[in-house]
């Protein structure tokens, strides 16, 4: 006999189930973090104004995030997302800087504990295992810079030093120090992978041309 | 009644004719509507958000982004054309290495949805 409510609970039953969200216990120190990152995963990455979090483990290096939530300071020229951040007149986009947030900084102790637990999160392993195939290497700062900008057009976006290149993107200048060698690449094969609002697009490039990109950005520290 | 009859069909004609032809206006709009949000996630940065390209990252690069505003230019463009800049990039189409290929990132339907906004940009304004 026809019954609506089995028949859609069969019909539910019948599609895909959508990705399990990971859900992790975040402490006290982290909670006021959660009002502009993303902590939890789950499908919906929209309304967050600041960088997802919950993959901080497989993305950041654990010196880098004590040092930095320690002395805060802005990775991205137009904030988190560009268009939030950009006002046109006759025409012509700019930076609003009064609609730019300062990010609050932390004491010592915190910054530790912070780190530590952001380092915990992780939940990108399998992801980050197609990248496992590079090993950092060199290039020549001159075939680098002319790939990164010229080639590829990364410095459309991005900077490659403090004062050349685009302003949508982070800052690359301090990209080594900042992230781990194979989100560099994973990110580079497919942004939106790991963050389905990224303004960057996957230009399909071989793993060769993604691992000269990276070495590039190895090139531009002085450190590891 | 042959009369009548015939009266019928053009009456029937008429009313589907109209709703085909709002139907497809109303998809046109919602593609258009979507193809503008995309182009705010994604274009505006270097095209800007009016798409005069002058985005905030137009004065770093050394070749100009295309003004989508600019009805001579764009008129110019089949959708074949634009379609082919956007999902395989600008030197696919004998322009600037700069404009990255989409392709690989935006669905058909969402470039398709960017056209018409182009569309709109450029020409019905």
């Amino acid at each position: 006999m026809f019954n609506i409510r089995n028949t859609l609970l069969l019909l539910a039953s019948m599609l895909p189930l959508p990705a399990l969200a990971q859900s992790v216990e975040i402490p006290d120190s982290v909670k006021d973090c959660a009002g502009c990152h993303q902590l939890q995963q789950s499908n919906d990455q929209a309304g967050y104004s600041a960088p997802p979090l919950f993959f901080a483990g497989n993305k950041y290096r654990q010196q880098w995030l004590e040092d930095w939530l320690q002395e805060p300071y802005r990775l991205r020229p137009s904030g988190g997302f560009y268009a939030d951040h950009v006002v046109t007149k006759d025409g012509v986009d700019s930076i609003d800087e009064s609609s730019l947030n300062s990010h609050p900084a932390l004491d010592n102790e915190t910054a530790i504990e912070v780190s530590e637990w952001l380092m915990s999160l992780t939940p990108m392993d399998d992801l980050l295992a197609d990248s496992n195939d590079y090993s950092p290497g060199s290039v020549s700062p001159r075939l680098g810079a002319m790939d990164f900008v010229k080639f590829k057009g990364c410095g459309g976006c991005h900077r490659d030093t403090p004062e050349y290149g685009g302003l949508s993107g982070p800052e690359l200048y301090t990209a080594w120090n900042r992230l781990q060698p194979h989100y560099i690449v994973s990110y580079i094969k497919n942004p939106r992978a790991w963050n389905k609002n990224s303004a960057m697009p996957n230009r399909a490039l071989n793993d060769g041309q993604i691992h000269k990109l990276a070495n590039y950005l190895k090139i531009l520290t002085d450190e590891d | 009644m042959h009369k009548q009859a015939n009266t019928f069909l053009h009456s029937l004609f008429g009313v589907v004719l109209v709703l085909t032809l709002g139907w497809s206006a109303a998809l046109e709009a919602a593609d258009a509507e979507q193809g503008r949000l995309l182009y705010r996630n994604n274009c505006a940065q270097c095209h800007g958000l009016e798409g005069s390209g002058k985005g905030i990252n137009a004065p770093h690069l050394e070749v100009a982004p295309r003004n989508h505003t600019d009805y001579e230019e764009m008129i110019a463009r089949t959708d074949e054309e634009l379609f082919k800049a956007i999902s395989e990039g600008g030197q696919a189409v004998n322009k600037s290495v700069l404009m990255p290929n989409w392709g690989h990132t935006l669905s058909e339907e969402e470039i398709n949805s960017l056209i018409a906004f182009l569309r709109r940009l450029c020409c019905e304004q």
